[in-house]
């Protein structure tokens, strides 16, 4: 367990998660003043960005003082001196999940980003190229959300209909 | 006009409509948006004092000059379905973007859909070029979350096989890179020695690749009897061969052409990039999840840390020769010190019943039924759990509702992030160099994909 670093949003909820990762919880208007305080802080790689549908589990645990929403996105930080990893959860939201983008902070977040945007539909504001980046361009939906069904493009080696 | 369906050279609209990706492509300049055109020619790192200025960009230069090309996705070069689309003026690359996602198969879906026992199946597809350090990082996703430990001999036999594994698709880059800048020698070098490795596979685990080898809880079977002699000859064989590569390649006027000083990559920029692994290290920053964040028995074997000082062409490639030296050190260590025991855990819940017992005890029969039917039960939690594999960081972030199959399995696949490099990479080298660039940038598309 570690603390946060001094210029973080004051009041972000911090737990410990497993395999000794440090867990913070902010709301969606700290979540980019906390990683920068982090990155500030010496968390020099943003390591992974992806987003978790949580539409079976509307109630699931949390810390106390987190609103869970259905929508959550995962950041995992690391700090090679420290050699710490940092996991940042925050709550993005029910219908429509946006959270800010750390593009201006880890220029290397913008890959993952994309893809939870393809695959969730999360909007990261101030991402500099918020396209579809695995799906085809025209695809409808966004497949790894829970309420995307398996099988909803039927299989067929002949003169299968188009998936779009 | 009259059928929409009719493909012909007459209707080039619907031609292009029929292929094209929209914006995920590369745009014209004076569509892009400048972030995005700041990315497209690879200078998007932020470091102190050098804060990018989109303004500094030339976005002034008409679009008749230049000419966009797209390179990919089916190109022999690209190792995969990569689609690069680079802007050229004359020979030289101004801006280049990858177009990726045509081999999209969702296996993160799909790994939803999957028992945390056949996950493996699933996961070892991803990176196919190492199938066991895939397996080995789902695995021990599952473990972290069950809490269960591991078998000293599993652990040993894991780190082996994945050590193997490592030498194995560094074997294979070492071929293609060869093949990309004209050396089918090495090609057939390469491809020759992997066959070593992959005999070994077939004989331990039944498979060449894809294995399916780790489960969670160990290893699918013990290792065969002599392995001991197959492993010597193999760590023999190709520690004398590396040196042959050493002389066939490094003192190499053309390849030293194609590969000393091309496309260099500085520290600061790969960390902003998220990149790691032998591209990291190329760069001079001693980060092996190996040594700095030690899994499996790593921290009682003795290895060093390759690393490279320029971040170039070239240093990719020592990184990755040399590495392949590193790991057969540590296999010698694993065949000099593998522990007797168990091969995977005791725990019933994880490990089906032994096969004899199966023939004369009913519920032994039911428990391996319902264990390959049903599955393990996993607590409610998450997870993230890494491990270097040949190309990077190898992450796996787990979320368990205390069900039999993983409620969200996300990998974070070290291609996917590596491939950003390549704007910066490529950008202000000539076409030529683009094919060096995406060859020791080492992308697996399978992985990149999923």
């Amino acid at each position: 367990m570690i603390d946060l670093p001094a210029a973080a949003p004051a009041d972000v909820i911090v737990a410990e998660a497993r395999a000794a990762d440090v867990g913070c919880f902010p709301r969606p208007d700290q979540y980019l003043d906390l990683v920068r305080a982090w990155h500030d802080d010496g968390f020099e790689l943003c390591v992974d960005v992806c987003a978790v549908d949580y539409l079976e589990h509307p109630d699931r645990e949390l810390p106390a003082g987190v609103t869970p929403t259905r929508f959550e996105v995962v950041t995992n930080l690391l700090s090679m001196a420290r050699r710490q990893r940092v996991r940042i959860r925050v709550q993005a939201g029910d219908e429509q999940p946006v959270v800010d983008s750390l593009f201006s902070v880890y220029p290397g977040s913008e890959a993952m980003e994309r893809e939870a945007f393809d695959l969730f539909g999360v909007v990261f504001t101030g991402h500099p190229d918020l396209t579809r980046i695995l799906m085809p361009e025209d695809w409808e939906g966004h497949p790894l959300r829970k309420d995307y069904s398996v099988g909803r493009v039927p299989v067929q080696f002949k003169e299968a209909p188009g998936p779009r | 006009m009259s059928d929409p369906t009719v493909r012909v050279a007459e209707r080039p609209d619907l031609l292009t409509a029929e292929t094209s990706e929209g914006a995920q492509e590369l745009l014209a300049r004076a569509i892009t948006p400048p972030a995005e055109l700041g990315r497209e020619v690879g200078s998007v790192v932020h470091l102190e004092g050098h804060g990018f200025d989109p303004s500094d960009v030339d976005v002034e230069r008409r679009d008749d000059e230049t000419m966009i090309l797209n390179m990919g996705p089916s190109h022999p070069s690209t190792h995969g379905v990569l689609r690069i689309m680079i802007e050229l003026d004359g020979e030289f690359i101004l801006r280049a973007k990858p177009v990726i996602g045509y081999l999209h198969t969702g296996m993160e879906k799909t790994g939803e859909q999957l028992s945390f026992v056949q996950g493996g199946v699933n996961v070892t597809r991803m990176d196919y070029l190492s199938p066991v350090i895939n397996e080995l990082n789902y695995a021990m996703a599952i473990e972290k979350l069950l809490d269960l430990e591991v078998p000293e001999r599993a652990v040993w036999i894991r780190m082996m096989m994945s050590e193997l594994n490592r030498i194995a698709s560094h074997l294979v880059w070492m071929a293609t890179n060869g093949m990309d800048v004209g050396s089918t020698t090495m090609m057939i070098f390469g491809f020759r020695e992997r066959e070593l490795i992959l005999a070994f596979f077939e004989k331990t685990a039944g498979l060449r690749m894809n294995l399916n080898y780790v489960r969670p809880g160990g290893v699918a079977a013990d290792l065969p009897d002599g392995w001991e002699d197959d492993v010597t000859v193999i760590c023999d064989t190709i520690e004398e061969r590396t040196y042959e590569y050493d002389q066939l390649l490094t003192g190499q006027p053309i390849f030293r052409e194609r590969m000393v000083g091309v496309a260099p990559i500085t520290a600061e920029e790969a960390l902003a990039l998220s990149v790691t692994g032998p591209l990291l290290r190329s760069t001079g920053v001693a980060w092996d999840l190996r040594r700095t964040m030690p899994y499996l028995a790593y921290d009682e074997v003795d290895f060093d840390v390759i690393v490279g000082t320029y971040g170039d062409n070239f240093d990719r490639y020592a990184v990755r020769l040399n590495e392949i030296r590193e790991s057969v050190r540590i296999v010698r260590q694993c065949v000099e010190r593998m522990p007797a025991g168990d091969y995977r855990s005791q725990d019933p819940k994880v490990t089906p019943p032994p096969r004899a017992r199966i023939g004369e005890s009913m519920e032994a029969l039911i428990h391996h039924f319902k264990l390959f039917t049903e599955g393990f039960h996993v607590p409610a939690g998450e997870v993230y759990s890494a491990v270097e594999s040949p190309r990077g960081e190898l992450g796996c972030y787990l979320v368990s509702d205390g069900g039999a199959k993983p409620y969200r399995m996300h990998v974070r696949g070290p291609s996917f992030v590596n491939l950003q490099a390549i704007p910066l990479l490529m950008r202000g080298g000539s076409m030529s160099d683009a094919i060096t660039v995406i060859s020791t940038v080492d992308p697996i598309m399978g992985e990149v994909d999923r």
